[in-house]
């Protein structure tokens, strides 16, 4: 084995065998999976019935209340002190009073509460009034309420990219947005964490007064590169297994529970439909189920237009080589200074591009062809981020290699750099060095 | 005798001054060669050349015939001034390790460094982190691992600091039947007193230059003092009547009835006539000469005088002697 591999091998199995890695490895997961799972859980349990009295002095609207899956409605025909007296013994959540002034007056209706009052039963209460009143409006003024609602037309517009083959894909940039900007974020993420990971681990080195004893059997490159390669799999192996137990456990759950992640009603509709419909029908339903706007399909529909194959290996590509331009960087910068204290000085411009990369991410989703989104995927110290949002959108193959051979040449650039200031640091105890010294390293080795 | 390590005219420049200048040397096979001078000479950076850690400027290392190339690394034993080990890391996976990175296969790392360990009562800690080690102790793993690998050149800069006198003596020994074994050895040290009775060669580096080399013996001939010790008792006679233009007395003193002088004897004149003036007045104890220390070489080649020819280092004087 060379001696390289070595150095990997050692800089992998220290990190992988400390307690904080197992920690993070499993502590991720659970809150990824408890950030899905959670949500859904509490909706569940937030759904116990909501009981609401109402008392109408009009006696105009109790037909109108009608029982949603948690919202009850109870008619009372009794006075409001009554029915307050009622909902103090627990019978009911909250009492509804419609006055008899209602009408002319609408604010003088009241919701009373003894806790502070559901918002769902409260935004319900008011929709079905906010209708009542419309029609008895309506009907005073003498127009019919059929035609009022035959005029309102729903319009939703398909957007439909053409791809450079000519085919025809729906788009839906909401699901590329949230997919492009989730990527660029991770990259982000696994550079800072593993990044610093290398700078600490270079310091130690540096600090422990080990590195000399090293580097009379080997060579300052090759215990740098083999230090963030080293690294760089710890990082790698950590989001496979956050990945994949995220998935186990969510799936588990979901199959543990499945009534909390049951299907809607149109999903049904559409799954059911696969299995005894001929194609033409599967097909409508499809239309319908679009039409219809619902999440899952949308979801669905919009995955299938991203090409996945592009994304995930431009993930990885551009996950690696961001990580490896930066690392070189932070290498350089634990091996320029005494401690971590004196890192500050150094560790502005490597994480200015990165934090601009992020920033600019938000206005790149906006207008992801656009020139600054594409010089920005084009510069290899932003690229990485900027890139990721980009694919989802679509971008032209021509565009990605280019883009991916900027990132190599940066990567290279940096690593050489790098390992010049790295191999003249690492000797250097007890000097603050300043940017005019590092250019000397540079210049000089 | 075949000359192991030869250096030719190595110079190095840092950005802000030169750090050699034009030094060369020569190591002789099996033996030990001192490479001595104050903090700041230049000891290290030829050090590190002959390590391939940096490379000279000008001039060049020629390893046992051939000039210094990458493969050599593994022919070398390196104990850096600057030694340390990954702390959090267990003893024995460390030492297993460092080996492994100077071309030694595990399983056989293994095994010769727990024969090591155990000369060196290291055994215990094999599984114990190096946070757990005492100074000493992680000094031990340290020299253990630049041995191992039997390399036919070992360098140890500032080798004994940090160590208590049994370790250093434990240390010396090693050392001595590493060179028996066949090994040549390089010892650089600014603490010349610490070595010089080890060394066969030495070279005297002065910032940035070469200001002496070659065989101790020679050397410490060559830089004789002309100062002896005479122990007399019985003394008959004052001691300054007995002495004329041709010595001088340096200092005398008295303990019980044994007087002790230091005397110089002028350049053309011989011990004989120093002790036919004593032995009719005196009975004699001991007489020696004074060799000057590598010390007192060094302070006489920078200043042009040795310390002993000032009364008021004569206690250094003293003490160079205990040693």
């Amino acid at each position: 084995m060379s001696k390289t591999a070595t150095i990997i091998k050692r800089e992998f199995l220290s990190r992988v065998k400390k307690r904080s890695f197992l920690v993070m490895t499993i502590l991720g997961p659970l809150l990824m999976a408890a950030i899905i799972i959670v949500p859904v859980v509490v909706t569940q349990i937030s759904d116990s019935d909501y009981k609401i009295a109402v008392v109408d002095d009009t006696d105009l609207f109790y037909e109108s209340f009608e029982d949603t899956e948690n919202i009850k409605f109870s008619p009372l025909g009794t006075n409001i002190e009554h029915a307050v007296g009622m909902m103090h013994d627990g019978s009911f959540d909250a009492v509804l009073h419609i006055p008899e002034v209602a009408f002319q007056a609408p604010s003088s209706m009241r919701l009373f509460s003894e806790k502070s009052v559901n918002i769902n039963a409260r935004v319900l209460v008011e929709n079905i009034l906010r209708h009542e009143f419309e029609s008895l409006k309506l009907g005073a003024a003498g127009i019919d309420e059929e035609i009022l609602r035959s005029i309102e037309t729903p319009i939703r517009i398909q957007a439909i990219r053409i791809k450079d083959d000519g085919e025809l894909i729906t788009d839906y940039p909401e699901i590329s947005m949230g997919l492009g900007f989730v990527s660029g974020l991770l990259i982000y993420i696994f550079i800072f964490l593993f990044g610093s990971q290398v700078l600490r681990g270079v310091l130690e080195e540096k600090t422990s007064r080990i590195v000399e004893i090293i580097i009379s059997s080997v060579k300052p490159f090759q215990l740098m590169l083999g230090k963030i390669i080293g690294v760089g799999l710890v990082g790698l192996s950590q989001f496979l297994i956050w990945i994949v137990l995220t998935f186990a456990i969510v799936g588990a759950f979901q199959l543990a529970a499945p009534d909390l992640f049951r299907f809607t009603p149109d999903e049904q509709v559409f799954i059911t439909g696969a299995q005894a419909l001929s194609t033409e029908e599967i097909e409508a339903q499809r239309e319908y189920v679009q039409q219809d706007d619902t999440i899952a399909g949308q979801l669905l529909e919009g995955l299938l237009a991203i090409n996945l194959t592009v994304m995930i290996i431009s993930f990885v590509f551009f996950f690696l080589g961001g990580y490896l331009l930066y690392a070189a960087l932070f290498a350089a910068i634990g091996s320029a200074v005494d401690n971590e204290a004196d890192t500050q000085q150094f560790m502005l411009p490597v994480t200015v591009p990165l934090l601009i990369s992020i920033i600019m991410a938000q206005f790149v989703i906006t207008n992801p062809s656009g020139p600054v989104a594409f010089w920005l995927s084009m510069i290899p110290f932003t690229s990485p981020v900027i890139m990721m949002v980009r694919i989802p959108f679509g971008v032209p193959y021509s565009e990605i290699l280019l883009s991916g051979a900027l990132l190599v040449a940066g990567f290279v650039l940096t690593t050489m750099i790098a390992s010049r200031i790295y191999r003249t640091g690492i000797l250097m105890y007890g000097k603050k060095s300043s940017y005019r010294e590092l250019w000397k390293w540079i210049r000089h080795s | 005798m075949k000359v192991l390590l030869k250096a030719e005219n190595i110079s190095k420049d840092y950005s802000n001054h030169r750090a050699l200048n034009k030094v060369s040397m020569e190591v002789p096979e099996q033996s030990i060669f001192g490479l001595l001078g104050p903090n700041g000479a230049g000891k290290t950076t030829l050090i590190r050349i002959i390590n391939q850690i940096i490379g000279p400027d000008q001039g060049r290392i020629i390893l046992d015939g051939e000039p210094l190339r990458p493969g050599h690394v593994h022919q070398i034993g390196y104990l850096p001034e600057e030694r340390g080990l990954y702390k959090k890391m267990k003893v024995g996976e460390q030492a297993v390790y460092l080996s492994r990175l100077k071309g030694i296969k595990g399983p056989e790392a293994r095994n010769m460094l727990k024969s090591w360990f155990k000369k060196f009562d290291l055994l215990p800690w094999w599984d114990k982190k190096v946070e757990e080690l005492s100074k000493g102790m992680q000094q031990k793993v340290q020299f253990i691992i630049t041995v191992l690998h039997r390399p036919k050149l070992l360098i140890f800069d500032e080798p004994f600091s940090g160590f208590d006198p049994i370790n250093v003596n434990l240390l010396k020994q090693e050392i001595l039947k590493l060179r028996d074994d066949g090994a040549t050895i390089i010892f650089s040290t600014h603490n010349m007193g610490s070595v010089e009775e080890l060394c066969d060669n030495i070279a005297l580096i002065n910032k940035s230059e070469k200001i002496l080399e070659g065989e101790v013996d020679k050397i410490k001939k060559e830089f004789t003092s002309s100062i002896y010790e005479i122990e007399v008792t019985e003394m008959r006679k004052p001691v300054e009547d007995l002495l004329d233009e041709r010595f001088r007395l340096i200092s005398s003193s008295r303990k019980n009835s044994t007087y002790s002088f230091r005397i110089k004897i002028g350049e053309d004149y011989g011990t004989n006539e120093l002790l036919s003036e004593i032995l009719p007045v005196a009975q004699l104890i001991s007489f020696k000469e004074l060799t000057p220390s590598m010390n007192d070489i060094f302070i006489k080649k920078v200043t042009g005088r040795f310390p002993q020819e000032r009364v008021a280092d004569m206690d250094q004087a003293n003490k160079n002697q205990i040693q």
